[in-house]
């Protein structure tokens, strides 16, 4: 099961992808409010984008980018059917993939 | 009790192993990321790290869309478009962050359109910066957006 949420639209001849991922994309400066304590970094480092099968875009990112990440590209071509494939890895090693279909 | 004690420190002693092993098998897991460009606390050594110069030339046909003021410096939606040629990444620097290296997009197929949308965190009123190479070339360009909450600390 995962927790990777992924629509791929087509519309024209090019396709928009929205994803959103859930992760905590703690940046290590944040301190806890009731113990006082830093929370450890803990943030999604890699996506990767894959359609069908192919990487189309990689991408690399810091603590910096808010907490439940927010995704959305665009490429030309693809057909109603194909798969959109999305993983991520965090700086603790852990990792999720989803799939999903373009839709029309 | 000097035995429980003693359990008690075995048990730490293998929490700890578990952690410096956790440790030393990290970096194997995501070589590809740019530490000293993510981690970098001024923008030269940032860009630098990550797209090996510091100079870029101011573009118009970069457009930025981030609210002009975000009340919540949490969230604050950007998405970067350029008509620009060649586009092979777009980055996103936040002028004020601690470390202003947000995110680096990739365009490895050349079916993609050069544009991302996303949501970052902001500590304090400053420039969104967007770096786009596009053939050889680095471009930029930057929208203040004003931070009434920042979203950083805390």
């Amino acid at each position: 099961m995962s927790d990777i949420k992924i629509r791929a639209k087509l519309e024209g001849d090019e396709t928009t992808v929205k994803c959103l991922m859930s992760h905590p994309m703690d940046n290590g400066m944040r301190k806890d409010s009731k113990t006082k304590e830093v929370i450890p970094a803990h943030f999604i480092q890699e996506v990767v984008c894959k359609v069908k099968g192919t990487v189309v875009m990689k991408t690399a990112w810091s603590g910096g980018v808010s907490k439940n990440p927010y995704l959305s590209f665009k490429f030309k071509g693809g057909a109603v059917g194909d798969p959109i494939e999305i993983a991520w890895t965090d700086n603790m090693g852990e990792s999720q993939s989803a799939t999903a279909e373009i839709r029309d | 009790m000097i035995d429980a004690k003693r359990r008690t420190l075995v048990k730490g002693s293998l929490a700890a192993g578990a952690v410096v092993g956790a440790g030393l098998m990290a970096p194997r897991a995501f070589a590809d990321w740019n530490a000293a460009a993510f981690q970098a606390t001024d923008i030269p050594t940032a860009m630098t790290g990550l797209l090996g110069s510091d100079s870029a030339e101011v573009s118009d046909r970069i457009k930025i869309k981030a609210p002009d003021i975000a009340e919540n410096g949490a969230v604050v939606p950007v998405t970067v478009e350029t008509d620009l040629e060649g586009v092979t990444s777009i980055s996103i620097i936040a002028a004020k962050n601690h470390s202003p290296l947000i995110a680096s997009f990739e365009f490895v197929d050349p079916s993609m359109v050069p544009f991302v949308s996303t949501r970052i965190k902001m500590a304090e009123t400053a420039d969104v910066i967007a770096v786009v190479k596009a053939g050889d070339t680095l471009y930029k360009n930057a929208k203040n957006v004003k931070v009434t909450i920042g979203g950083c600390g805390g």
